[in-house]
């Protein structure tokens, strides 16, 4: 029992500081998470944090608040699940009753522009750092599969704009007929 | 009454708005604005200026925005709620079917060709953000080939660090922030 209280409050403690920090949209939280769930607690593995990420942009709401759903489902449950939402949506909660209040004020000042301005660019360093480590990965497994994938939903996305449900279906889709594919082939190879 | 039309204004905003973000924009414009006219538009464009200024997903602080305004403090609450309530049945239902059908060959074989394509969204998205932050003026598209080279040299001295101490990227955030106050400062 104790034990539980202490995971929940430090589900609650984590989700509650990554959100906080959570610049730039919603896919900022998950380098954040990695870092903090996968590197730091060695809760959650490489890939799984990959799966759920794929499971939190693909279902409807807020990226941010889907990873945290997850995450805290994963380690505590249903309950872990309730923990981890408040956790992600009490920072931007309290910020904006704040700023409601004095909203031009925040808009216009000068120090507060140039702060999110010089943010702006580290917020791009973290995500563009984190993409580098995953695709670094992904090359030492060294199949055609997924380097394919990852080219194309690429082109798809950035260069074409194409809606991320369509990107998701149609990876998901290669990557299933991939495996029969292999498996047929080494079972169709393996009986001559 | 109040609090029951906020709730199911949000719900509905929760359960459309797929792909995040700038996609929830039309969507939370259309019950906000149009449908219940509880903000006028030139206010709707400030709570996108104040999300893009804040920590937070777009609907998220649109409901506290709205909420606070309509009902106080309660309002804001109930439109959050409201908000995040649709995720929370579909995405714990897809959890609880992923951990309890990811060993099956036909799911693994899904989620190898959905791993790579992940990868190719986050990067996508953070090059989107990488060109915002090195455009020239405020977020504000002016003109092409005008480089703000103070945010290269943020972006370049933030990589460096990342990779080669793999700090914590809080830290990394915060502090081109204050390398931003800074040199933005001297600058004028």
């Amino acid at each position: 029992m104790k034990e539980n209280i202490k995971l929940y409050f430090k589900l609650f403690t984590s989700t509650f500081y990554l959100s906080a920090f959570t610049f730039g949209g919603g896919f900022v939280i998950i380098p954040l998470m990695r870092k903090k769930f996968v590197e730091e607690y060695k809760w959650i593995e490489e890939k799984e944090m990959l799966d759920l990420t794929a499971i939190a942009q693909s279902s409807p709401g807020a990226i941010a608040v889907n990873a945290s759903i997850l995450v805290g489902y994963r380690l505590a449950g249903v309950l872990g699940a309730m923990i981890t939402i408040f956790g992600t949506i009490l920072p931007p909660l309290i910020i904006l009753s704040i700023i409601s209040v004095a909203y031009t004020v925040f808009r216009d000042s000068l120090i507060v522009n140039y702060v999110l301005r010089g943010m702006q660019a580290g917020v791009a360093a973290v995500i563009i750092d984190v993409v580098i480590n995953m695709t670094i990965d992904l090359l030492k497994e060294r199949k055609a599969m997924p380097v394919m994938v990852m080219i194309g939903a690429f082109i798809a996305t950035f260069i074409f704009h194409i809606n991320v449900i369509v990107i998701i279906i149609t990876s998901g889709v290669i990557g299933a007929v991939s495996m029969y594919y292999t498996n047929y082939v080494k079972k169709s190879g393996g009986l001559k | 009454m109040i609090y029951l039309k906020l709730f199911w204004s949000f719900l509905q905003i929760g359960l459309f708005s797929f792909g995040g973000g700038y996609a929830a924009i039309p969507l939370i414009q259309s019950q906000v604005v149009d449908i219940n006219q509880w903000l006028s538009m030139s206010e709707f464009a400030d709570v996108i200026t104040i999300s893009q200024m804040t920590p937070g997903p777009i609907a998220i602080n649109s409901a506290t925005f709205v909420g606070t305004r309509i009902a106080g403090i309660q309002g804001a609450i109930v439109a959050t709620i409201g908000c995040v309530f649709p995720s929370c049945i579909i995405v714990l239902s897809l959890a609880y079917i992923y951990y309890r059908y990811r060993g099956l060959s036909v799911v693994q074989g899904v989620l190898n060709g959905l791993r790579p394509a992940v990868i190719a969204m986050i990067g996508s998205a953070g090059i989107a953000l990488m060109n915002l932050a090195f455009e020239n003026g405020k977020g504000v598209s002016g003109k092409m080939g005008n480089v703000n080279f103070i945010s290269v040299a943020i972006f370049s001295l933030a990589i460096i660090i990342l990779r080669k101490w793999k700090s914590n990227p809080i830290f990394v955030m915060i502090g081109s922030g204050i390398l931003g106050l800074c040199v933005y400062s001297l600058d004028l």
